[in-house]
């Protein structure tokens, strides 16, 4: 027997040392790797939980007309009733949150309607365009139109 | 200790079913209770996009910037304006990805039209095929997403989309791209472009909700995802897709 051991020393010594390998690779994996890792696929369960809790900017028409009341009446039913108050008034979600402390800035009219209602050959033509140069001469839009519910 | 066979296979048999009830009930027990009403399991995200109500307003590239903290420069839907001429190129323009709009276009003698774009969510997509560390995944409700602390920023994903919707955050280093508001969507709100979109042209919707408008939506109309011939999976629908669109 001892001469067996004598005679595969060669052998064994690297058999160790790879088993001492395999052993330390897998208490580093064990340590490394999260606990979530693999739960319902080849990554970290733990990362939807994280980008679920990411902070949303834009609060929703549903959150808006709960305080505005006058506005979402004259909104709805007009032609901009598909167009959502945070399209033109920005995210407000901070807003919605705390109302006195973040009270938002009025839209800038002047860099807003013209992005939907310039005329351009590219538009669904049903869309109402207008040259808006020839149409107003830089005149604000809402001097004589109405933006929550616009008559042509 | 003197154990016959029989002995062993009783001790062996009972320490089984122990074994196997203990793991159900940790199943049962152990496995975390949903916190809200969000289940993962019951929704298939996607989204329709109706190319004749595109108006190349930019609202959506503008909401999503703001929502999503999207760098300047770096888009995760932009909205391309196609210019179609027979026996031509088509000539394709994206001005800082639409952010500020579209300069008018005056020609009326070509077909011209605008394609708002994002990530289509694939759902074998290319994307997650290369990711060496399991950094971007296909979440179980159908969202393609990237998990921050694991990414290498090794961008083999970003060569991979077929449909370039990815980027290297300039300031993180590490991959970035439509989550289709993954933090907005499990709330129970639209995603940020969605709610901007002035005529509808983009809409969210679930597979899996049989009362969603989509099944109905795919029913009337002629639809078709963006390089069918990926087989990416895409659940990214464009209703009226030009064949010059790539």
């Amino acid at each position: 027997m001892s001469r067996f051991f004598r005679d595969a020393a060669h052998l064994i010594r690297p058999a160790l040392v790879l088993l001492a390998g395999a052993g330390l690779f897998l208490v580093i994996r064990e340590v490394v790797v999260p606990k979530d890792f693999g739960k319902y696929g080849h990554y970290r369960a733990g990362a939807l939980d994280m980008i679920s809790a990411r902070p949303i900017a834009y609060a929703g028409q549903s959150q808006c007309v709960l305080c505005h009341d006058a506005e979402a009446k004259a909104h709805e039913g007009g032609k901009h009733a598909s167009v959502h108050c945070e399209a033109c008034h920005g995210p407000l979600a901070k807003h919605a949150d705390d109302p006195t402390a973040n009270r938002p800035k009025l839209p800038d009219v002047a860099n807003l309607c013209w992005r939907c209602h310039e005329k351009d050959a590219a538009k669904p033509k049903g869309f109402p365009q207008v040259d808006t140069v020839a149409h107003s001469q830089g005149m604000l839009c809402n001097t004589c139109h109405q933006p929550h519910s616009p008559q042509l | 200790m003197d154990l016959s066979r029989r002995d062993l296979f009783k001790i062996g048999g009972k320490l089984l079913v122990l074994a196997s009830a203990g793991a159900t009930l940790e199943e049962i027990l152990g496995a975390a209770p949903p916190s809200e009403a969000y289940r993962r399991a019951d929704h298939w995200w996607g989204m329709i996009i109706d190319i004749d109500k595109c108006i190349g307003c930019g609202s959506c590239v503008r909401a999503c910037a703001q929502e999503n903290h999207v760098p300047e420069g770096y888009f995760r839907t932009w909205v391309e304006r196609y210019q179609v001429e027979e026996g031509k190129q088509p000539l394709v323009d994206s001005p800082k990805g639409a952010m500020n709009g579209f300069p008018p276009l005056q020609r009326q003698d070509v077909k011209s039209f605008f394609v708002p774009k994002l990530c289509n969510q694939c759902a074998s997509s290319p994307c997650v095929q290369v990711c060496p560390v399991g950094a971007t995944f296909v979440s179980p409700d159908g969202v393609v997403l990237v998990d921050e602390t694991y990414c290498l920023g090794c961008r083999y994903c970003v060569q991979a989309c077929p449909y370039g919707c990815r980027y290297l955050h300039p300031e993180k280093q590490t991959v970035d791209k439509c989550t289709l508001c993954y933090h907005r969507i499990t709330k129970g709100l639209t995603t940020a472009c969605c709610e901007n979109c002035p005529t509808g042209a983009r809409q969210l919707v679930d597979f899996k909700d049989p009362k969603d408008p989509v099944h109905e939506f795919l029913r009337n109309n002629k639809v078709e995802v963006l390089k069918p011939y990926m087989a990416t999976g895409a659940k990214v629908y464009y209703k009226d897709l030009d064949g010059a669109v790539r």
